[in-house]
């Protein structure tokens, strides 16, 4: 037997032994585990869950053991999330430590940094948030003005970030910060990591036009941060940050895969497949009686099937040593347009059911249809917006001539 | 199941083989001078002499019956490659289609007759479906009458590729049953030269090589039948579904080379001063075409590995086959119509080549059942 089907073999056993069974069920949005300081578990199975795999490392398989990670290959680690899937397991730890930080640190990290953040990464014990956009720096991110100045041993920071998912929840953040004002833009950013304990953080939450308050206003005033604490060398944050920004957006572009959406408790029983709501509001049995709508479902099948056929091919082709980069601008623009097409369809496939705000009259499944669909809007301006997506395509992969950046030359 | 979605280092080796082959020997300007020359054979012997030396005609053919079991993995690249070029040759007709109808519906003798002439391409066949401007395979017609220990067809096919050079037709027709019943569907072998049968060649928009095929009394041996009298749909729809597999990789070719040469021109041609792919208005039309195309590589690939895949079943191939025709023909629907926008007035004239994309691509978007074809297919084998 090969040493994979042993892997295989054993990781099944494991898994049938210590995934407790309501971790086999779907994700409920109020289940999910971020971890951190003060994590919260509604089922207590989520924390025991979240314990074992933690132990083998396995909350980020691919992780070196060094630093607490699982050490496995990228074959066994396939295999690993394969059987996850077979026994539809719940994620035991979703946090943007993972999906976000833990990558670049792994990649820019001095051994002492990456000792002192990744365990409690993988483990779930620090939050971690993400400081990049600004008021006046969205799309023109690298414009960002929140100052860092060093002063001894401390950076002292001042400015303010927006957009900051979960902010008032987080232990930690990553941040973007200006360390050199004199130099093109790019060329003097800084990425730093801070306590949002420490004096001087407040976060404020924005209502959204969904209702939910994920993101939020995150002011700075005189944060002192030790130097130690900068990743990478002083004015080169820009090559993290943005190295970062495709792991986000391999992140985000997952939404546009089925199975993404029910690991962020979007997608409940009768909702799971569009088609599936469409039949059922209808009394339909066969075929689907709105021939248009029928149509419009079958298309975005065949898309998102082909989406997720090019995500796995992007995770072989990168096995085989040919690389992601810019694919992941790729992946997440069709990946966002792909979920915001699925809650169009959804609404009108359960019709009126799918436009209650609150209260009588709508099942709580409907409900948050409702929610995820104005929500779904997010997905293609958070993480760089799909016309950023679609410029970096056209000027990276393409080689089209940058316009902008000859524009930029001219001002400056 | 996990399909592999990356070329072995074999596929590959072929696919560069392919490509220069292609580009040396069957480049676009070899279908313009057959179609200016109104060339009656429609494609270059010399060169499909080559292409059987190179062994794309056996392929996807056992070795017990002279082919080299290298996969339709391996016919699909090639035919990347052929489409790459708009390259004419009987690849689709007579190996992708009615090779493949042998090699699934024939019994022993036929397989043992007729492959090895496929292969070493001195026979030239195709498959005679189509009955009207649509393909609906379940929708025949023609008519195969049992008298005396003899077949009689009557009816009328077209779309039919390359039939004015086919030696043999796979002919389509009823044995029983209505006209939209499956069961009662049946293949038989006929001899193009057979009595009664009438080919008239049609001069297709892209240049294919297309027919109709008339059938008045024409009289065949019981063992004309290919496969199993009244019972052939199931098969004939797998043969077919091989058939949207090895099509939409050579409509992905085609797509890519009509973007390769857009992308071109965009850094090339100047406008106000600047290179017209600066402009933003174009490039992220040209983005989202460059990830439309992604998308269909992983479907084309996808699909190619499933056929060559024992564990997928006929349903689970089915709908890869659906899927693939589908995406291909709306993609090539679109980079086809964007190539000639892009490429302004000189998109419009014949002496340019982007012309002939976008006439192979309503040809191929419709060959073996357009988007709007698949898209209901692969809605009703998803149970909706």
């Amino acid at each position: 037997m090969s040493s994979l089907q042993i892997f295989r073999d054993n990781t099944r056993a494991w898994l049938e032994e210590n995934c407790p069974a309501s971790m086999r069920t779907p994700m409920v949005q109020e289940e999910i585990v971020w971890g951190g300081r003060h994590a919260t578990f509604k089922n207590p199975d989520s924390k025991i869950w979240l314990e074992r795999m933690a132990e083998r490392g396995w909350t980020c398989p691919t992780w070196p053991q060094e630093y607490g990670g699982g050490g496995l290959s990228k074959d066994e680690a396939i295999i690993l999330q394969q059987e996850l899937q077979r026994i539809d397991a719940r994620p035991a730890l979703t946090s943007f430590g993972i999906s976000m930080l833990g990558p670049v640190l792994l990649e820019y990290g001095t051994h002492e940094q990456k000792a002192r953040y990744i365990p409690p990464i993988v483990r779930g014990e620090i939050r971690w948030c993400q400081g990049y956009s600004e008021p006046g720096s969205g799309s023109d991110l690298a414009s960002l003005s929140t100052k860092a100045e060093l002063q001894g041993d401390h950076y002292i920071i001042n400015g303010s970030k927006v957009w900051t998912s979960y902010a008032d929840k987080a232990d930690w953040i990553f941040c973007l910060v200006r360390t050199d004002f004199e130099v093109p833009k790019h060329s003097g950013i800084s990425f730093i990591l801070f306590d949002m304990e420490t004096e001087g953080v407040s976060t404020k939450p924005i209502s959204l036009i969904s209702g939910a308050s994920p993101f939020c206003e995150t002011f700075f005033d005189d944060v002192k941060v030790p130097a130690e604490n900068l990743i990478g060398q002083v004015n080169d944050g820009w090559t993290i940050a943005k190295r970062l920004l495709q792991h986000e957006r391999t992140m985000i572009s997952s939404f546009g895969l089925s199975k993404g959406q029910s690991d962020r408790g979007g997608t409940t029983s009768s909702m799971a497949t569009v088609e599936g709501a469409a039949k059922a509001y209808r009394g339909d049995t066969g075929t689907l009686s709105d021939p248009v709508l029928r149509d419009q479902i079958a298309q975005f099948n065949i898309d998102s099937e082909a989406f997720a056929l090019t995500s796995q091919r992007s995770v072989q082709e990168s096995k085989h040593g040919q690389g992601p980069n810019a694919t992941s601008s790729m992946l997440k623009y069709y990946g966002c347009e792909l979920n915001k097409r699925r809650y169009e369809l959804l609404l009108q496939s359960i019709g009126s059911q799918s436009l209650g705000w609150e209260g009588d009259g709508f099942a709580n499944e409907e409900l948050l249809v409702t929610r995820e669909w104005l929500r779904s809007k997010a997905n293609s301006i958070e993480g760089g917006t799909l016309e950023v997506q679609l410029n970096i395509i056209a000027k990276r992969v393409l080689g089209l001539p940058d316009m902008l950046s000859m524009a930029n030359k001219t001002r400056s | 199941m996990t399909l592999n979605l990356v070329l072995s280092e074999d596929q590959e080796m072929l696919r560069d083989a392919a490509r220069n082959f292609c580009q040396k020997h069957t480049p676009i300007k070899q279908l313009r001078q057959l179609r200016d020359s109104r060339d009656a054979t429609g494609f270059d012997r010399e060169s499909w002499r080559q292409m059987v030396e190179l062994g794309w005609t056996g392929m996807a053919i056992p070795e017990a019956y002279g082919g080299y079991e290298f996969g339709y993995g391996g016919l699909g690249v090639v035919l990347q490659e052929t489409g790459r070029t708009l390259t004419c040759s009987p690849l689709i007709a007579s190996v992708l289609l009615a090779a493949t109808a042998i090699n699934k519906m024939g019994n022993e003798s036929q397989k043992a007759e007729l492959l090895p002439k496929l292969v070493s391409g001195e026979l030239l066949a195709t498959l005679a479906l189509d009955e009207t401007p649509f393909h609906r395979p379940t929708q025949i017609a023609t008519t195969a009458v049992l008298d005396n220990g003899r077949y009689r067809l009557n009816g009328h096919k077209t779309f039919v590729l390359d039939a004015h050079v086919a030696d043999l037709l796979i002919v389509i027709a009823r044995t029983s049953g209505n006209d939209i019943e499956t069961p009662g569907v049946s293949a038989f072998l006929v001899d193009a030269n057979t009595k009664g049968v009438t080919i008239t060649r049609t001069s297709m928009v892209d240049s294919r090589n297309c027919g109709n095929v008339q059938l008045d009394n024409v009289v065949l041996s019981a063992d004309s039948v290919l496969g199993e009298p009244g019972q052939a749909f199931p098969l004939l729809d797998q043969v077919l579904d091989i058939g949207r597999i090895g099509l939409a990789a050579e409509m992905l070719g085609s797509i890519e080379e009509a973007f390769k040469h857009t992308v071109e021109y965009l850094n090339q041609r100047q406008q106000f001063g600047v290179l017209i792919g600066s402009f933003q208005g174009l490039q992220h039309r040209a983005a989202v075409m460059y990830s439309e195309i992604e998308l269909c590589k992983s479907a084309v690939v996808a699909a190619l590995a499933a056929l060559d895949d024992p564990k997928q079943t006929a349903t689970q191939i089915a709908m890869l086959a659906s899927l693939a025709k589908a995406k291909l023909s709306d993609v090539f629907f679109l980079v086809s119509n964007e190539a000639i926008q892009m490429h302004g007035g000189i998109g419009m004239t014949d002496e340019f080549d982007i012309g002939f994309f976008i006439k192979r691509a309503r040809v191929a978007q419709q060959m073996l059942g357009d988007a709007t074809f698949h898209r209901d297919r692969f809605a009703t084998l998803q149970g909706f």
